[in-house]
């Protein structure tokens, strides 16, 4: 269990802003693991996700350090891929699919275009898109929403890199296409072994998915560990409070008169 | 008491040169002081029922009947006048509101539209209004996108029973808040509903939180209703594919070896 | 105001703000700062300018003060550039709101017009109507407003229809606001930010329109400007260069006080919405 990076006291402020929006004393994270960051709005944790990608704000205060065990942090496409929420601009409309998935792997591996397009086109046909040769000819408005988020995925791996941020990808979609994205997620990273950090506000969603389990709370870390301890036998009260108002379709109605 | 009957209702556009078909022969109907969960995955057909039974959008074909009123029918300062019975929730986006807006103008509006209150009995009735959503009056004067998501969402169902309606659509109404403040607006709701028989057509596509507020479910998928019952039985046992999709996409806490 | 506060927070909006109000000080105090008619003669002609401490700036062919000018000079140039702006643009957003309200029919005869009097360039416009209609500053401003109504019409029509579309125009609708309240209410005061940062554009280009016209020689004889005393200064431009140049500079310091005025307006509007952004935090 090698490590991948190790964050001491990192605090993150933005622009005009009295608080800090991240706080936290120290996260470390192993190469390989799957990470499921989870927080309410307000928690920090697009803010840890970003300050690992370095897509924080140029007028964003950070202190601290995030220590990568390879000396240099990773390169943004090369070395990392970052999924964001919105699929309705998270792809650039005015450039076909084809370009913006090949786009990684032309930077960074150094493929021809012609090479770029094959890659680009397995890419696409691995995240569940039909008929992927006229997909990459195809523009993004002409997806659905979680088409789109697919091909965002795609486009995040197109350079293979090892450490996937995947921040908040699947909260703007409705659940069958959460379940999808969630169940392609898992098996593209096991595919490829890749890092994972998944953030999201769904702790139910995240089980299904990651190793480990970071709780956030107003930028600071409340709880920490593996996913089967922290639902069993979870150590803050905010933790506990987040499992019970997780509501199932066994949860009691909250009509009156209604026995379950 | 039916409050509401929609019999065969079709919208059909064009999207590039495909024709698309929105809604097709879509018939339910909604009793005084009930709660009809309506769901499905996107695309599915929710938001445009919503828009049409607000007369947002034009219908296609059918007919709807609400509190005895013809109501695809009305227009103009009839329409404008009924308005005040039929409101709507949307998604807490922040395009929900005017950029401008504070809370109190937010409320005001549809007292000034639909009350003969004078000013000064409308602040009062907006001070009732936020303390009946469990809001503090001091925040009156903030502007809408001071406030939090949950607190900006009780806004709206502030201005939705404003006009004491009888039927109010909530479309996604929960879906963009955080899950332990959903708890709190969904409990809100089901009090109001007891308090002031409002009917409820609660759109959403996650089936536990219109378990925990429908009398009845509804279920669309590509324009028409596949299924409808009372709650726990299309819950418990779905009977149509588009039902058994969605019960089965509703995330459980898994526990992984 | 915040966005008042927000414009001095840009260099280019302070410095502009400053140099603005120092410009429509000189303009209202004007009869106050250089008392009499500036067209009287002042002293003996083509006296350079520090030669004499009464006349700081010196006299032109006909000995009159050029200070007296520049400074009379600058009333004509800001009221001419503000009031051509104003209607311009308050025309615009009318005919904008309208057709982007209205859609079908009346947007497109609407939108016609529009184009008409797009493709018109705006000076031609300006001269044919001074040539036919005579040479007083009503005409002028009207003249100028004409040539530049058609791109704050555009620019609002867009608006408008991106506005129209958002949810809190639909609960607008549902509450049973009547359409004319949306429209001023709802889309308007939205609307507006964009289209009034093309406010600093038209008024310097009226400006430099309303001085072309003078030199020219188009412009209301009966007052002062800049640009008669530009033209006035061509004919001893060898001797006496400082009769074209000083009211030049003027004008040219005029003309880029309201640029960075516009531009400060326009980064106060965006750093307002950044503003508001940061403020959510990117959803946390």
């Amino acid at each position: 269990m090698t490590l991948l990076c190790r964050m001491l006291n990192l605090r993150v402020t933005y622009h005009r802003q009295a608080s800090a929006a991240l706080d936290l004393s120290a996260l470390d994270i192993t190469a390989g693991e799957r990470l499921a960051v989870i927080g309410e709005s307000g928690s920090g944790k697009t803010t840890l996700a970003r300050a690992l990608a370095g897509l924080l704000p140029e007028t964003a205060r950070c202190e601290g350090e995030i220590r990568w065990t390879s000396e240099m942090p990773p390169q943004p496409g090369r070395d990392l891929g970052f999924v964001f929420q919105d699929p309705s601009s998270s792809l650039n409309p005015v450039l076909t699919v084809g370009e913006q998935v090949a786009e990684g792997a032309r930077q960074h591996l150094n493929l021809s275009w012609s090479q770029a397009f094959r890659h680009a086109r397995d890419l696409v046909a691995s995240v569940g898109i039909p008929d992927p040769d006229s997909a990459l000819n195809a523009y993004p408005h002409q997806f659905s929403g979680g088409q789109r988020q697919r091909l965002a995925i795609a486009a995040a791996l197109s350079a293979r890199p090892s450490i996937l941020v995947a921040d908040e990808i699947t909260s703007a979609l409705d659940m069958v296409v959460q379940a999808q994205l969630v169940a392609l997620l898992d098996e593209l990273v096991r595919q490829a072994a890749m890092t994972l950090i998944f953030v999201t506000h769904d702790i139910a969603l995240a089980s299904g998915l990651a190793d480990r389990l970071v709780i956030l709370k107003d930028g600071r870390l409340v709880e920490c560990g593996a996913t089967a301890q922290v639902l069993e036998r979870p150590q803050s009260d905010y933790t506990r409070a987040l499992i019970a108002s997780h509501r199932t379709l066994s949860s009691r109605s909250l009509l009156p008169g209604s026995a379950a | 008491m039916t409050l509401l009957t929609v019999s065969s209702l079709a919208k059909r556009y064009v999207s590039g040169t495909r024709p698309v078909t929105a809604l097709d022969d879509v018939s339910l109907t909604l009793d005084r002081g009930e709660t009809l969960g309506l769901a499905g995955v996107s695309g599915s057909g929710k938001s445009t029922l919503a828009r049409i039974l607000l007369r947002l959008m034009p219908a296609d074909g059918g007919m709807v009947r609400f509190e005895d009123d013809d109501w695809l029918s009305l227009s103009g300062t009839e329409l404008r006048r009924r308005r005040a019975r039929i409101q709507m929730v949307f998604q807490d986006v922040l395009s929900a509101f005017n950029p401008r807006a504070t809370v109190g103008s937010v409320l005001d509006d549809p007292l000034r539209i639909h009350s003969r209150l004078k000013e000064r009995d409308r602040r009062t009735e907006i001070a009732a209004l936020l303390d009946r959503v469990g809001l503090q009056a001091a925040l009156v004067t903030r502007s809408i996108h001071d406030v939090s998501g949950g607190q900006r969402q009780r806004v709206a169902i502030a201005r939705a029973i404003a006009t004491r309606p009888s039927l109010i659509v909530l479309d996604e109404a929960v879906s963009a808040l955080d899950v332990s403040v959903r708890e709190t607006i969904l409990r809100l709701l089901v009090e109001l509903q007891q308090e002031r028989g409002i009917a409820y057509l609660f759109i959403s596509h996650d089936l536990a939180v219109l378990r925990a507020v429908s009398h009845r479910i509804a279920v669309m998928d590509a324009g028409r209703i596949v299924e409808c019952g009372p709650a726990g039985d299309v819950i418990e046992r779905p009977r149509s594919d588009a039902a058994r999709s969605l019960v089965a996409a509703v995330p459980r806490l898994v526990i992984r070896g | 105001m915040r966005l008042v506060r927000l414009i001095f927070g840009t260099t280019e909006g302070a410095v502009g703000a400053v140099l603005l109000s120092l410009l429509v000080f000189i303009a209202l105090f004007a009869p106050v700062l250089s008392p009499g008619d500036p067209l009287d003669i002042a002293g003996p002609p083509l006296l350079h300018p520090f030669s004499m401490a009464r006349l700081p700036l010196g006299t032109d062919s006909l000995g009159r003060d050029v200070l007296a000018g520049i400074i009379h000079g600058t009333r004509t140039s800001l009221t001419v550039g503000l009031a051509a702006a104003f209607a311009a643009i308050a025309v615009g957003v009318c005919v904008g709101l309208a057709a982007g309200f209205s859609g079908g029919l009346v947007d497109e005869a609407l939108m016609r017009v529009v184009d008409a009097f797009q493709i018109l360039p705006g000076f031609l416009l300006a001269l044919a109507l001074v040539s036919v209609a005579g040479a007083s500053l009503p005409v002028v401003v009207l003249a100028i407003a004409l040539g530049a109504w058609a791109a704050p019409a555009r620019l609002m029509r867009a608006q408008v229809l991106s506005i129209r579309e958002r949810d809190y125009v639909a609960a607008a609708r549902v509450t049973g606001m009547h359409p004319l309240e949306i429209a001023v209410k709802e889309i308007l005061p939205n609307a507006l930010p964009p289209v009034l940062t093309l406010a600093a554009v038209i008024v310097a280009a009226a400006i430099l329109t309303e001085s072309a016209l003078s030199f020219l020689g188009l412009g209301d004889p009966n007052i002062v400007t800049w640009g008669t005393m530009i033209a006035e200064g061509r004919n001893v431009l060898r001797s006496a260069p400082f009769l074209s140049v000083l009211p030049g500079l003027a004008l040219v310091v005029t003309v880029i006080t309201v640029y960075l005025v516009g531009e400060g307006v326009t980064q106060a509007l965006a750093e307002g919405k950044a503003g508001q952004v940061d403020r959510q935090g990117p959803t946390a």
